[in-house]
């Protein structure tokens, strides 16, 4: 095993623990709904939702980094450059994470000037960590930069997943720049945030999973080279082709030029293009293998991966950015039901496939198979798909009756939250998160447990 | 053209990115002029100055601020260095009490709250908080909520203390204020127009 899978390993339990920790303040956050007064005055819903998207991000872009320190030096036959360097930020990414999380826990929020926007609390929608941490996680990223670059570089070697790879490195970093003003002209601010949340989300994060799809492709289906690298071009042409415009559905409503809706609204609507793509990939490789393969649990979170991805992203997504619609489904929970399911199929199940990856190698199983992987597999989907509907029932609720019947005042906001379709929908969020969080706990599990030693099968001679 | 050769892909991919990122910079550019503060769009601070409200325009087909006559903040006209600098103080309030993982601005946050897009215009000041906290003028009873909002509940997802100081607060209310004589398309849609409950 080379010395940076071994830090892919390390990467791949700070993700799933802060997997874990994501899912705690998920449940607490869904509880405020329903007991409002519920830590009120000592830890409000606002801090936990921050704990809650905040560990979301850090939690994928860790697995992210893992999957690339894992399939970098078998991509290219030899070790990662400056891996001592890449060791040390792995620990320095930790005890930021770890500080900022005491420091939303315990302190909270600060007054209104800059000490409290470079040591306490940023208040940006998940760009709330200080500004320290927040250098902190370019210089990670410099530092994970300068190993992939360093490593191709010293193999005199590139391949065509690598270049994209690479190539998504400059924006994926360029964008996060965004986390450090404060622009008083909410207009202007929530312009660039855009980039930042859009471009990481809906392009260069797309495009960072789809190399680590790839680079999974081939690993575990034996698909070939040559096909993975066409449809990863594909998939940058079109997730890059309709994304970067499709930034305008983001545009509506904050005080940007009137194109925006019909801009936004067109390119919006091409974005679960590419998305179906994965999915014709992935039903074509699952009938070339017929559904068989060394890594079961890897190859079916790859499936589930492309089908979240276009149905959560593409299709939920398309439900509610068209503008005539987004008038009045924004800002609901319309728009959380859209955002677990994108998160959760675009990202999550990518990881969870990465992780078992790492499982089979670490473990030499030559298969792996058991039963704990399938309740995991089928509690989280379980859980996440009834969240998503309980969700999408209260935002629903919420854009008929708070938005379009009405007319988004206070008193039209706290209607709509007594709704009963809009309370039953939290009570059923709450239960279904619960589901999830089950499987989350027998992912662990499985994910911990050495694999069954699966007897492999000799031909025997037929008798004469 | 071999659209099995990898490579054709390639060019198909670097040439739509560098298409569709030309377009976004010119994009970027107008749009940015627009929602400066004094664009089109986007009214200077000192509109806190004057009296703000939301109607419905027929040719725009959507609703949108309609800026009158003079209704100074606090009763106080303000320069516009005096207006800026109180918007500088409102969003680090906004930002350093993380309000919009609570509350949206534009819709865009988090849901647990309401949005504040025009909640300078909210009927509800007039109706419920003024005669809760005492105050004779909407802005004194946002400043009194503000500071003590876990004093005057409305219901029982109440907004928690957030330890605001009489000058951050005024500065919210400035910056509230202003936030609702931006042009947002007509988002939010039919506002305070409708019945409350379905």
């Amino acid at each position: 095993m080379y010395r940076s899978q071994k830090l892919s390993l390390r990467y791949y339990a700070a993700a799933i623990t802060l997997f874990g920790v994501m899912i705690l303040f998920g449940l607490l956050s869904a509880l405020y709904y329903l007991f409002p007064s519920m830590l009120f005055n000592v830890f409000n819903f606002n801090m936990s939702k921050i704990m809650h998207i905040d560990t979301l991000v850090i939690w994928l872009l860790m697995g992210f980094l893992g999957a690339v320190y894992w399939y970098l030096p078998k991509e290219l036959g030899r070790e990662v450059v400056g891996m001592w360097l890449a060791e040390l930020m792995f620990w320095v990414f930790c005890a930021a994470v770890a500080v900022v999380a005491v420091v939303f826990l315990f302190v909270q929020y600060g007054g209104a000037n800059e000490f409290s926007m470079w040591f306490i609390n940023q208040g940006r929608k998940y760009v709330e960590a200080p500004r320290w941490a927040s250098i902190g996680i370019v210089i990670v990223m410099l530092v994970f930069a300068y190993n992939v670059i360093a490593t191709c570089i010293k193999a005199q070697r590139m391949t065509g997943i690598l270049w994209v790879l690479v190539l998504d490195l400059i924006p994926l970093l360029v964008v996060y720049l965004d986390a450090f003003p404060v622009v008083t002209n909410m207009s202007v601010d929530l312009y660039w945030w855009w980039w930042l949340v859009h471009m990481w989300v809906e392009s260069t994060w797309e495009v960072l999973i789809g190399c680590v799809m790839a680079l999974v492709l081939m690993d575990v289906m034996g698909t070939s080279r040559r096909i993975v690298e066409a449809w990863l071009y594909i998939e940058v042409m079109l997730v890059l082709g309709a994304g970067i415009l499709g930034l305008g559905h983001h545009y509506f409503w904050i005080g940007t030029p009137q194109y925006w809706l019909s801009i936004g609204g067109f390119f919006s609507a091409l974005e679960p293009l590419p998305l179906l793509g994965m999915v014709v990939h992935s039903i074509y490789d699952a009938g070339m293998h017929r559904m068989k393969t060394a890594n079961q649990p890897a190859f079916f979170w790859i499936t589930a991966e492309a089908f979240g991805n276009f149905i959560g992203a593409g299709v939920w997504g398309f439900m509610m950015t068209l503008p005539q619609i987004n008038l009045f489904s924004h800002g609901t929970q319309w728009t959380v039901s859209h955002g677990h399911f994108a998160f959760y199929g675009a990202y999550v199940c990518g990881v969870i496939a990465v992780l078992y990856v790492a499982k089979q190698h670490v473990s030499g199983a030559a298969t792996l198979t058991g039963r704990a992987w399938k309740w995991s597999f089928g509690l989280l989907n379980f859980g996440m798909i009834g969240m998503v509907m309980a969700l999408l029932l209260a935002g629903m609720a919420q854009a008929f009756y708070g938005r379009a019947i009405g007319g988004s005042t206070l008193m039209a906001f706290t209607a709509a939250s007594e709704n009963l379709w809009f309370t039953s929908g939290m009570w059923a969020r709450m239960l279904f998160g619960v589901v999830f969080a089950a499987g989350y706990v027998v992912l662990v599990y499985d994910l911990l447990t050495s694999p069954k030693r699966v007897p492999v099968l000799q031909a025997q001679p037929e008798p004469a | 053209m071999d659209i099995q050769d990898p490579s054709f892909w390639r060019s198909g991919a670097i040439s739509t990115t560098l298409v569709m990122l030309v377009v976004l910079a010119f994009l970027t550019i107008d749009s940015l002029q627009v929602i400066s503060v004094g664009g089109a769009n986007v009214p200077k601070y000192d509109v806190i100055n004057q009296q703000i409200g939301y109607a419905y325009n027929w040719s725009r087909r959507a609703d949108v601020p309609v800026i009158g006559g003079p209704q100074p903040l606090f009763g106080k006209t303000v320069t516009e260095a005096e207006a800026a600098g109180l918007m500088r103080t409102g969003k680090l309030v906004i930002q350093s009490r993380a309000c919009m993982d609570c509350h949206t601005i534009f819709g865009n946050g988090a849901y647990y709250g309401p949005d504040l897009t025009k909640s300078w215009l909210d009927p509800a000041w007039q109706q419920i908080w003024m005669p809760m906290t005492g105050k004779t003028t909407r802005e004194d009873a946002m400043v009194e909520f503000l500071m003590h909002p876990d004093k005057y509940p409305t219901w029982t997802r109440a907004m928690p203390n957030l330890h605001l100081t009489e000058d951050e607060a005024r500065a919210t209310v400035a910056y509230l204020k202003w936030i609702s004589a931006v042009d947002t398309n007509g988002f939010p849609a039919n506002f305070g127009q409708a019945g409350t409950s379905p």
